[in-house]
This record gives C-alpha cells, sequence and structure tokens, in this order.
C-alpha cells in the first residue's frame, strides 16, 4: 500500500475515479506515513486520523453516487495558519494555546467542498515568521532531503516548512500554504516541490491567521506543476468576507499547464544577479533560460532598478502590520492567558510567554516603524518604495510575458545554522518578496540538484491575475528539467 | 427673518480681567443602522451583555472587516446635511491601543482622509436666534466595547456588544463661546441628524455624546492651550463641564500657571473635571491605512442619489415656517425642534389662523403631552381636529374659553370638535336679545354695582363674569362687552 503515497495528486485522482482504490484506503496509507515520519520530521503538529478516515468515507460515498468533486478523495494536509472548525489551530504559537476556531477558512473550506480530505495540520514558523521553520512553538520541521554523505538535519524553509516537508515525504498528496515574502516558494525549493503564491486577492484571507494583511496571500505546494495548479483552481475564488478578495473567475489552471510557450517572451532581470551568487544558483538559473529558449520563448534582459530596496521596504511593512495584526492576542478571549494582578501584568505575561523571540522582534519593529515621529521616515518611504517596485514591474511586462528568476539564493541550510543571525535568515527572502509587495504572482519549481545532492529552485513570475501564463512557463520548465529526484527515506 | 442679534458674550471675571472661553466639540453620534459598521452583527440596544458580537466583533484570528454600504450612506448623508465636502476617495487606519474593550487591539477609523471634509452648520438658540460654526470633518469609526468595572470586586467584566457599532464623529471648528453656545449647537446637530434620520441623538443610551475641547484666553488674544474632556453624555453635563473646566483655567492662569494640553473626565457628582491623562502618558496610537480594507471610492451619481433625498432641513424649515405662516423665529422654532411637530402644524393650519394654530399645537396640546411624557406622535387628537377646533373659534361658533373645555373633551377621545360642540350644546351666544335681556336683569338686581363702573370702568369685569355664568359661558364675549358698555353708558 505504500505506493500510493508516492503518486501525484494527479495521478491519485485518476486511479480513484478508476476505482482502482478507495479514498479510504489513499487516507489510511497517507496516515500510516505520517505516523511513522512524522517523529523524525516533525512536519504535522496535529493529525486528525478519524476524521479523516471518515471524510474518506463519505468521499467514497460521494463518488458511488456520482457526485465527485474535481479533488474528490483527495489527502491534503493544511498549515496550521488556517482556521478548520472545532480543530486546533495555533499558528505554531504558544499564544493560541487549544485554539479550536468555531468557523473554517473559506480555503479550506473550498477545498472540502471539492472533495478533498483533511489528514491534519502542518507545522510553519511561529504566524508564519521566519525562513526555516525554527521559530515554531512545535520545533522545527526536519527537511527530508540530506545532503549527499552527510546526516545533517537541514531546514525544509519556511514558513511553510511543515507543507513542504510533507509533500516532499509523500506524507500528503498537497498541501495548503502562505506566502507573506517567499513562505510558499523558498519552501517549495528547499524540498524538490512546487509552490505558487497566486495574486494577491486570488484567495480570500478570511479565516487565515493574519501576519502582514497586504502581503499574505494563500496557494498550494504539490509534487508538480499541474498538482499545484489543480490544488489552486479549488483554492481560488472571490469571497465577499475578504474585502480584498478579487471578483474574477477563477481559470482552468491545469489546462494553461499544457500551454505552448512558443513566442512567450521571458524577462531575464538583471538586478537578480547579485554579487557573490552561488555558482550553482547561477547555472540552475542559466540551464532555465537555455530550457525556454529551446521551447520557443524569446528571452529579454529586463532591469528592475528597484529590486535592492524591496527586502529593506518587506521589513518594515510586514512587522508594521503585524505589530497591529497580533494586537489582539491579549490573553482575553481565547488562547493562552499569562497571570498577573493587573490589566498590565496580564498583557505583559500573556504576551512574554505566549509569543516567542521572532515574533516579539517582530512586533517590536513594527511599533517602532509606526510610532509618532518615526512613521514618515521608515513605514511611509517603504510604502513608496513599494509603488516603486509595483512599476518597475509594470514597466518590465510592457515587454516581456514572465520572468524567470531563481526561488533563493541557496539551498537548504542546517538547522541552527543561521538562527543567531536575523539578517542572514532575512536574506532567503531577497528574490521572492518582490512579488508579495506588487501582489503578483510567482511560483517556484525543482529544476536541479546541487552539488550536495540538494533541490535548487526556479521562480517564475507573472503579470497580476495572469496565473496561466506562470503555470504555462512552469509546465515547459517542469517538462525539460525532468527532475524526478527523491529525498532517501531515512525516516521511515 | 431670522435674529441674529447675539446675547451679551459669555466672559469669565478673573482677578486680572475678563477671559473668553474657546470651544470645539467632536460629536460622536451611532448612526441608526440595523448593523455594525464592519460585521454583520444588530446593533439593537438593551440586548443581554455580549449577545450581540459576531466573531469579527470579537476579533478573532483570520477574522476580516467588511464595511457595511448602509452605515457609509449615513455619513453622507450627515455631510449633505452639514452642507459639507463629500470625499469621493477616503480611507480607513487603524488606531491602536491595548484594552479588554477593544478586541483587535485597534479601532478601525478614518484617520487621515475622512469621507466628509469641511461643512457649516447653523445653529439656533433657544430663543430663536442663530450663528453659525464650521465643521472640519465628518469621519466614519468603530465604537468600543464597555468594561464593566462595578459588578465585582476583583474582576472587571467585558461586553462586545458596543465594540464595532457605527460612529460618526462629526469636529467642530473652536467656533463656540460660551457654554450655551456649546448646548445649542449639539442641540441643532442632534436635531439635524434626527431630521436625517442618521441618528437617533439619544443621549441616554450614550447614542450621541461629545468630547470638549476647551481653552481660555484674554478676549480677542491668540488661542490658548486646550484640554480635551472625555465622553460627556449630557447638555446639562457639557454646560457644567465647560464652566467649570474654564474656570478652573482661568485660576491656573492667573495664578501664573500654564494649562497642560491633557484629556479629563467630567465628574457630574462633584461637578468637576479631573486629569484622565496628560500629554507625556498620552498615547502613540500608531495609525496606518488598515490593510484589510479597499479605500472607500464613492459614486458621485450614488451622492446626489443620496442628495435627492434629503428631508428639508431643520433651518430651511425654519425660515419657511416664518415667511409662509408669519410665525416669530420663536414659535418657529419650537415647532422645527421636532419633525414631526412642524408636520403636525402644518396639518392643522391648513386654512387657518396660523398663530392660532401654533399657540393651540405648542401651548395645549405639546403641554399637555409632555406632562404626561409623550410626543406628538402619540397625541389622541389628529391635526385635522386641531384645525377644525380653531376653524370654530374663528367663526365664532365657540369661544377661546369653551374651546378648552372642547379641547379637554377632544383629548378624552369624543372625536371631532363639532361634534362635541353639538352634542354638548357647547355653540356660543350671539343672540343679542338674549344678552341683552340678562344684562338688563343684572343691572336691574344691582344698581350700586352699575354705579360703580360709571366710575371705575374696569369694574365692568364684574358684569361680565355674571353674564357669562348665566349664559353657561356660552355668550360671545365681544358681544357681552358691547352690550354693556351699550347699557351701562361707558
Amino acid at each position: 500500500m505504500a505506493e500510493l503515497t508516492e503518486l501525484t495528486l494527479k495521478a491519485a485522482l485518476d486511479g480513484l475515479a478508476a476505482k482502482d482504490f478507495s479514498a479510504e484506503e489513499l487516507a489510511r496509507a497517507h496516515l500510516e506515513a505520517i505516523e511513522a515520519a512524522n517523529p523524525q520530521l516533525n512536519a504535522f503538529v496535529l493529525t486528525t486520523p478519524e476524521a479523516a478516515l471518515e471524510g474518506a468515507r463519505r468521499s467514497d460515498a460521494r463518488r458511488a453516487r456520482g457526485e465527485a468533486g474535481p479533488l474528490e478523495g483527495a489527502a491534503l494536509g493544511v498549515k496550521d495558519l488556517f482556521a478548520t472548525e472545532g480543530v486546533r489551530t495555533t499558528a505554531a504559537s504558544r499564544i493560541l494555546g487549544d485554539f479550536k476556531p468555531p468557523y473554517e477558512s473559506t480555503v479550506t473550506a473550498n477545498l472540502w467542498r471539492d472533495g478533498a480530505v483533511m489528514l491534519g495540520k502542518l507545522n510553519l514558523d511561529e504566524f508564519a515568521m521566519g525562513s526555516s521553520n525554527e521559530t515554531s512553538a512545535f520545533g522545527p520541521v526536519v527537511n527530508p532531503w540530506k545532503g549527499r554523505g552527510s546526516n545533517q538535519a537541514l531546514t525544509p524553509g519556511g514558513s511553510s516548512g511543515g507543507s513542504a516537508a510533507a509533500v516532499a515525504a509523500d506524507l500528503c498528496l498537497g498541501a495548503t500554504a502562505t506566502d507573506t515574502g517567499g513562505s510558499i516558494r523558498q519552501p517549495a525549493a528547499f524540498t524538490g516541490t512546487v509552490g505558487i503564491k497566486p495574486t494577491y486577492g486570488r484567495c480570500s484571507r478570511f479565516g487565515i491567521v493574519a501576519f502582514a494583511s497586504s502581503l499574505d496571500q494563500a496557494g498550494p505546494i504539490a509534487k508538480t506543476v499541474e498538482d499545484a495548479a489543480l490544488l489552486l483552481r479549488s483554492m481560488a475564488g472571490h469571497d465577499p468576507k475578504d474585502s480584498t478578495s478579487l471578483p474574477v473567475e477563477t481559470p482552468d489552471f491545469a489546462a494553461a499547464v499544457q500551454r505552448s510557450v512558443k513566442g512567450l517572451r521571458i524577462g531575464v532581470p538583471e538586478e537578480y544577479r547579485l554579487d557573490g551568487m552561488a555558482p550553482e544558483i547561477a547555472a540552475m538559473w542559466d540551464q532555465g533560460i537555455a530550457w525556454l529558449k529551446d521551447a520557443g520563448c524569446e528571452i529579454r534582459s529586463v532591469r528592475l532598478p528597484h529590486t535592492r530596496y524591496a527586502l529593506p521596504a518587506y521589513y518594515i511593512v510586514a512587522p508594521a502590520e503585524a505589530s497591529s495584526n497580533l494586537a489582539r492576542y491579549d490573553g482575553m478571549r481565547f488562547g493562552y492567558r499569562g497571570e498577573g494582578r493587573s490589566l498590565s501584568e496580564v498583557y505583559e505575561a500573556t504576551r512574554g510567554e505566549g509569543f516567542g523571540a521572532e515574533v516579539k522582534r517582530r512586533i517590536l519593529i513594527g511599533a517602532y516603524v509606526l510610532s509618532a515621529g518615526y512613521y514618515d521616515a521608515y513605514y511611509l518611504k517603504a510604502q513608496k518604495v513599494r509603488r516603486r517596485i509595483v512599476q518597475d514591474f509594470e514597466t518590465a511586462f510592457q515587454e516581456v510575458d514572465a520572468l524567470l528568476t531563481p526561488t533563493a539564493p541557496s539551498a537548504a541550510f542546517g538547522l541552527g545554522e543561521r538562527v543567531a543571525d536575523p539578517i542572514a535568515m532575512y536574506l532567503n527572502d531577497v528574490f521572492t518578496v518582490t512579488t508579495n509587495l506588487a501582489g503578483l504572482p510567482g511560483l517556484s519549481l525543482p529544476a536541479a540538484l546541487d552539488a550536495q545532492g540538494l533541490p535548487l529552485g526556479l521562480q517564475v513570475i507573472g503579470r497580476a491575475l495572469d496565473e496561466e501564463t506562470v503555470f504555462a512557463v512552469a509546465g515547459a520548465l517542469e517538462k525539460a528539467a525532468g527532475f524526478r529526484a527523491k529525498p532517501e527515506r531515512w525516516w521511515a | 427673518m431670522s435674529t441674529t442679534t447675539a446675547p451679551a458674550p459669555y466672559r469669565i471675571q478673573g482677578r486680572t480681567g475678563e477671559w473668553e472661553v474657546v470651544i470645539g466639540l467632536e460629536v460622536h453620534a451611532q448612526v441608526a443602522s440595523q448593523a455594525k459598521l464592519f460585521s454583520g452583527a444588530s446593533t439593537a440596544f438593551g440586548a443581554g451583555p455580549n449577545e450581540h458580537v459576531s466573531l469579527v466583533d470579537a476579533a478573532f484570528p483570520g477574522m476580516l472587516p467588511v464595511i457595511n454600504r448602509f452605515c457609509v450612506e449615513q455619513a453622507v448623508r450627515t455631510g449633505l446635511g452639514l452642507r459639507a465636502r463629500i470625499n469621493l476617495k477616503s480611507r480607513f487606519d487603524r488606531k491602536n491601543y491595548f484594552y479588554p474593550d477593544l478586541p483587535a487591539g485597534y479601532q478601525i477609523s478614518q484617520y487621515k482622509d475622512p469621507v466628509v471634509g469641511e461643512g457649516e452648520l447653523e445653529v439656533t438658540r433657544d430663543d430663536g436666534s442663530t450663528f453659525k460654526v464650521g465643521i472640519e470633518r465628518l469621519h466614519l469609526e468603530q465604537d468600543a466595547g464597555k468594561s464593566l468595572h462595578d459588578q465585582d470586586p476583583n474582576w472587571t467584566y467585558v461586553d462586545l456588544n458596543r465594540a464595532g457599532v457605527a460612529l460618526m464623529e462629526i469636529v467642530s471648528r473652536p467656533d463656540l463661546r460660551s457654554p450655551e453656545e456649546a448646548a445649542a449647537y449639539v442641540k441643532t446637530l442632534r436635531q439635524l441628524v434626527r431630521y436625517l434620520g442618521t441618528c437617533d441623538g439619544d443621549m441616554e443610551k450614550g447614542n450621541l455624546r461629545a468630547d470638549v475641547n476647551v481653552s481660555v484666553r484674554k478676549p480677542g488674544g491668540p488661542l490658548g492651550a486646550r484640554c480635551e474632556i472625555k465622553n460627556v453624555n449630557s447638555m446639562r453635563f457639557i454646560q457644567q463641564a465647560i464652566a467649570y473646566e474654564a474656570r478652573r483655567q482661568v485660576e491656573i492662569l492667573e495664578d501664573g500657571g500654564s494649562i497642560d494640553q491633557e484629556t479629563r473626565l467630567y465628574d457630574p457628582i462633584r461637578g468637576e473635571t479631573r486629569s484622565m491623562r496628560s500629554k507625556e502618558e498620552a498615547h502613540d496610537y500608531r495609525y496606518f491605512p488598515d490593510p484589510d480594507l479597499l479605500p472607500l471610492e464613492l459614486d458621485p451619481d450614488w451622492v446626489r442619489a443620496i442628495e435627492a433625498t434629503l428631508p428639508e432641513l431643520p433651518d430651511a424649515k425654519r425660515s419657511r415656517l416664518m415667511r409662509q405662516y408669519g410665525l416669530s423665529a420663536y414659535d418657529a422654532t419650537v415647532l422645527v425642534s421636532d419633525p414631526e411637530r412642524a408636520a403636525f402644524f402644518e396639518t392643522a393650519a391648513k386654512g387657518r389662523d396660523p398663530k392660532l394654530v401654533v399657540n393651540w399645537v405648542s401651548n395645549d396640546l405639546v403641554g399637555r403631552l409632555s406632562g404626561e411624557g409623550k410626543d406628538i406622535a402619540d397625541s389622541p387628537i389628529p391635526p385635522e381636529h386641531i384645525g377644525e377646533l380653531v376653524q370654530l373659534i374663528e367663526e365664532g361658533v365657540i369661544s377661546s374659553k369653551i374651546a378648552k373645555t372642547v379641547f379637554d373633551r377632544m383629548w378624552a377621545g369624543e372625536g371631532a370638535p363639532r361634534a362635541i360642540v353639538d352634542r354638548h350644546g357647547l355653540v356660543q351666544v350671539t343672540d343679542t336679545g338674549l344678552i341683552e335681556a340678562a344684562v338688563e336683569r343684572l343691572i336691574a338686581a344691582h344698581p350700586d354695582k352699575a354705579e360703580a363702573v360709571k366710575a371705575k370702568p374696569q369694574a365692568i369685569g364684574w358684569f361680565v363674569g355674571q353674564v357669562m355664568k348665566e349664559t353657561g359661558g356660552k355668550a360671545n364675549p365681544a358681544a357681552v362687552n358691547d352690550i354693556l358698555k351699550a347699557k351701562l353708558g361707558v
């Protein structure tokens, strides 16, 4: 039965449709895989086996009645940032305690509407703040990949480290994730999986624990480009409960994966060619360019002159919004409450004990950049930078149809290696934050292995609401790359 | 037209001379809406604690605000009523501070770009005179919940029913110069929002309350430092708070001190203001645009459509009543104070003497109604019947005195006045023969009194009274007078 977990989502859906196996068998296979792997990987913070099997049986019944949805029976993991009704939702923070929301996020509700089955909740950086999954109150996720001949535990990236690791280790067919500055794409790159952050507003933020509202966007992590397209199709859609959700139809992304890319103009932003870029990253990027050229694309060099200001601007805007978004965790209505003899003491104890160090750091930064006398110099200036970055992309997209860049400046690094240096950690987001600031879709797919045998990711960036072109380019790259590598199963 | 003769300026007598008080008001008016500003939760008053709280109001993780279009419409309507600029593009900001009755840790408000810009309000004093007050802005914001400190010796309870309710904050320019002017401003503003239907103006329920900014200066001098008195919820308290605060500031200044800009509270029991927090303790609210909400963009056609549905506003109605019916400023002001009263008057006054009608409406009817704690809407007498009553007086069918009796019977539910007059035989006696006979009888019976009248004509009143008595009050007083004068030779 173990081989069921090795299927792609698409293959599993086909198998279910052909009655080769049942949703219950599929769910059970994944639950067993989780049970075996999770003590080592720590990808899931909660499994819901009974609900999963019950849900799978109902799915089988629906299929028997001829009422199968587009994701009928798909066994998925859910990042523990999505509120799941009656199921503990923690954002990997102590401060939420055993919070069980009496509501379901729109994105997960859409998945269940289409027949998917939840296996459990996936680990992440606390409140999605981190690039290595090491800020989680549940401890870090361990990357299924290891360097060749090395036993060092590596990070799966973050913040969606649990989602990426679970997909890479075949613990689920796909997973929900969120991306505020690269939290889908960087973990996807670190684990040899595919992840897409769609256009801001494509997926509803309703029921997703907020980190930075103007940047947060949900998306899937999957085994293939097509799987990501199938998942995103179900997750997306206008939601009147989110004012920033876009009132647009959701296209058939999977169809777009098959589209020809012949004649597409692909931009290569010069500013992303950083000084001292790892040669293997540069080589992979060049290889990607060559593949697209072979597929009939026209390659153009483009300028995104404000790129170097993106990371600093991001690390002002995101903490500013976070400092306000996280004010609601005060111990009064839900979650953890510290002890104290006065209101101030209760606040201090609750937030002092409930939040981890990185979250506190960002709250402090955020409160600082919004405070009287500093607002103009930091927050307002960062917003101006943000508008410049938007303009940079608009100018570039007058000449090209999509951009190709590396996803991250390095492959997965060792757990603990960068914990002491927040700046080094923040630099992980250098290629990804720009699309969050501009609200554009960005997809990461595995393109190569480095000398250590670790996966490297390419990023495709598209115009706002043009995920279809992104999927088409990613499909062409996936075909050309022929990336088949899988991590060795050292964990089970 | 309206009188604009201002009363003598309000001055505080200090040791060093006279002081002038400068007042600006921030009025918080709860939008008359069934649902809150950003959640679908109900706004009904009087529910049990925390019965009207949605997950958005309680700021559960992942909950998002969605603007209530109806509330925006009420803000625009009020702005139009204030003849203010409507900003087609405005925006919501977050005002960040921690308190248990503020679940999200921030209040959504319009800090930088309010939905309504500058306007003006013509304020009417009780005597009918008027003055103008500049409006700086009107913006929408959420109310906070309520902390209950008096339910338990050790615990504070929080009721979130109010949390998220839509408020319009209406900010005046510092154009007010006395406690009375401040009260008149609030009264006029309250009247306006009631006319517009955008706020019920109920101060007892806290649906309309004011933050009062007070400073003092030598008359005509530069503006002094101000103190803000938070959340004053009655006209009386507004006046008391200003009078106390101005006096306090004068005393400090005359003692050589200076006024610290600070936030104060008015304690109505002690009749004094107390410091709540100083400028140094002032919160840094870390305002920034709420990223959960898009900028609020209004369609000019929509604004025009709202404008087209505005009712006649109080100042316009007041001018018209004076012009159309020849009413005094005072009478018109009293009528306009309640749109239903004005409407009642206009119905009753159709084809009648408006001055007679206004007396019956404003004195007799409203007097009796307010004696029972009722409004004109509760009147047992329809306006048409007041009109008919006045018509009977005009036609000489009944005297004003009889009319009071008829009115009592109308009040008691006996129906239309003409029918009451017929049923009870209250028709005024204008038969001069009958009156003459009575007069002659009286003169013959009281020759001494007749003589007295010749010496002192005012004494005729005794005869008038007797004639009325004999005729059961139905004799036409004018006819009685004429006949008496003729017979007594005065």
